[in-house]
């Protein structure tokens, strides 16, 4: 099948089976956030990121480990491309195996809140009642702690690592997700629409499941996504406060706050780690941004 | 005489404090349609809301044919009965198909054929092949009550209830859809229940009406008698009135 044929196929007014009507919707979606600069910009980047973090080993010769003593602290040369750090380790290798940390600790968090969050958002607003007083309580408890303090709070107690961070900052980053969902959950649930499909016999389980829930996915993606780059930076804190990922770790955080007191004479040593923090959170704003754009429910 | 479809005696439904059903009784036999007409507030949709078992706070009788219904309905009830909203926009899934909102009552009832199914229904309220995939959005107002009312008929129920079914349509799409209803209604012995403010609408449809003011049902009369006037409470007068000076010509 030729571009144009395919392009057809996917634009056709009247689709001839569910699967080529939900990949023309997916298609339009995907063509409008073409059309937002920005939001394609934060795309490419973390596509970028991802990319060059699961390619470390074909990107660099180099071990992230291995040091060069003699070497300690160069600038960058056509051997060390970005430097290397206090133990004569290469920078450049050492940022992109940072890049699977980092990148890895959003995936694991984001695979814990979405679910979570969308469940108990959806659940409570549907609902009602008792059960949406009692999880939103639980819900207000999580939220009424400051994010970085509780992830602290909980790291110290367990033992300091990147696994204790993840199930930190999962623990904080739910409850909005949680808040989001209800209120969608909630203007949801006393539409006509929802009113036809307990006519239809349906059971709650299912209304939730299959009529609710996909309506509260977009508010939730947008936010999840502008949450990234919160979950970036709490992770990249951690480790610089030495509660998440631990030294050798390549994590960004950590290598910022190993490096932080050669700032003044060897400055990009530091700066490099601290740009890639920057870059990594502002993609997933800009797409976060985006995605608003396009998943807007009120715009179809 | 057979036992009547649905039996309504001393309905009262209320909201908090506020008694907005104030003990309404009425029969409606097999294969006949019964409306229901109102200023907005006089508690006509809430009736229908009860009946359909969409609000559990009433006390009184409902019953389907002879049988007593309860506050919460089980699966074989909402195979018998079914409702038509008012707004086409409101009551379709904004995300769903066309074939995934028809497929939806199917699967719940495990009824098997799927695909044949939809095609027929879709044919059966005039509607053509290529909606089948679409959304909600890429149909007119029109279309979409078209495709409210097969969801309501792709079960097979006997009982419909109408919730002012044309009052969001313009008045030719408004005409295409009350000829729709009363030919289904012709092939299928439906029952319908409907709810409007439009007189010209429910005597179109509807042998008998019943009149709502305030929470009460103040008249009864046969749709015959309202055309031709022959009213009783001053409030049937007043609504006929209303409508004769609203409209030139009540079909």
């Amino acid at each position: 099948m030729s571009m144009a044929l395919f392009r057809d196929w996917l634009l056709s007014d009247a689709p001839e089976s569910r699967r080529q009507a939900a990949c023309g919707r997916a298609y339009r979606g995907w063509l409008s956030l073409r059309h937002n600069p920005l939001g394609m910009a934060g795309l490419l980047t973390i596509v970028f990121l991802l990319v060059v973090s699961l390619g470390a080993p074909l990107l660099s010769t180099q071990s992230p480990d291995t040091q060069h003593l003699t070497l300690r602290l160069a600038p960058p040369s056509a051997a060390h491309w970005l430097g290397t750090d206090q133990l004569g380790r290469d920078l450049y290798t050492r940022l992109l195996y940072g890049g699977r940390i980092t990148l890895g600790m959003v995936v694991a968090v984001v695979a814990v809140v979405a679910p979570l969050g969308l469940v108990v958002g959806a659940v409570s607003g549907y609902l009602g009642g008792l059960a949406d007083r009692l999880m939103m309580r639980v819900t207000d408890i999580f939220l009424s702690i400051p994010q970085l303090i509780l992830a602290l709070a909980f790291v110290a107690a367990l033992t300091p690592g990147i696994t204790s961070a993840i199930i930190a900052i999962a623990l904080t980053a739910w409850p909005p997700i949680a808040r989001l969902a209800r209120a969608d959950a909630l203007t949801i649930r006393d539409t006509d629409f929802i009113a036809a499909i307990r006519l239809a016999g349906a059971s709650r389980t299912r209304i939730i499941l299959r009529h609710v829930m996909p309506l509260c996915l977009p508010s939730v993606i947008v936010r999840i996504t502008l949450d990234m780059s919160g979950i970036i930076l709490t992770a990249a804190g951690l480790g610089f406060l030495g509660m998440g990922a631990q030294p050798p770790m390549p994590e960004w955080g950590t290598m910022i706050a190993a490096t932080r007191g050669y700032i003044l004479q060897q400055w990009w040593v530091p700066t490099i780690p601290g740009l890639a923090i920057l870059v990594a959170s502002l993609a997933f704003n800009l797409l976060g941004d985006g995605l608003r754009d396009v998943l807007d429910p009120k715009q179809t | 005489m057979t036992e009547p479809m649905i039996e309504v005696e001393d309905l009262r439904v209320r909201f908090g404090t506020s008694e907005v059903v104030k003990g309404v009784s009425f029969a409606v036999p097999r294969g006949a349609s019964f409306g229901m007409v109102g200023e907005s507030g006089s508690g006509k949709s809430t009736i229908l809301r009860a009946l359909a078992g969409l609000n559990p706070n009433w006390s009184g009788r409902l019953r389907l044919a002879g049988m007593a219904l309860g506050p919460r309905r089980d699966r074989a009830f909402f195979r018998r009965c079914q409702m038509v909203f008012q707004d086409p926009y409101g009551s379709l899934h904004p995300r769903q198909t066309i074939d995934r909102q028809l497929s939806e009552p199917l699967l719940i009832h495990g009824i098997d054929g799927i695909d044949a199914r939809i095609l027929r229904a879709l044919a059966e309220v005039g509607l053509p092949d290529v909606v089948r995939f679409r959304y909600p959005h890429q149909l007119s107002g029109g279309q979409r009550q078209r495709v409210a009312i097969a969801r309501a008929l792709i079960a097979g129920p006997e009982v419909l209830l109408l919730d002012e079914p044309t009052s969001a349509l313009d008045v030719s799409v408004q005409a295409e859809v009350l000829n729709l209803l009363a030919d289904l209604q012709q092939s299928r012995g439906l029952t319908y229940v409907m709810v409007t403010h439009n007189l010209a609408v429910v005597s179109h449809l509807c042998e008998t009406v019943g009149v709502m003011q305030g929470g009460e049902m103040v008249e009864r009369l046969s749709a015959a008698d309202l055309r031709a006037g022959r009213t009783r409470h001053p409030h049937t007068a007043e609504l006929r009135a209303l409508s004769t000076e609203l409209e030139e010509a009540p079909a």
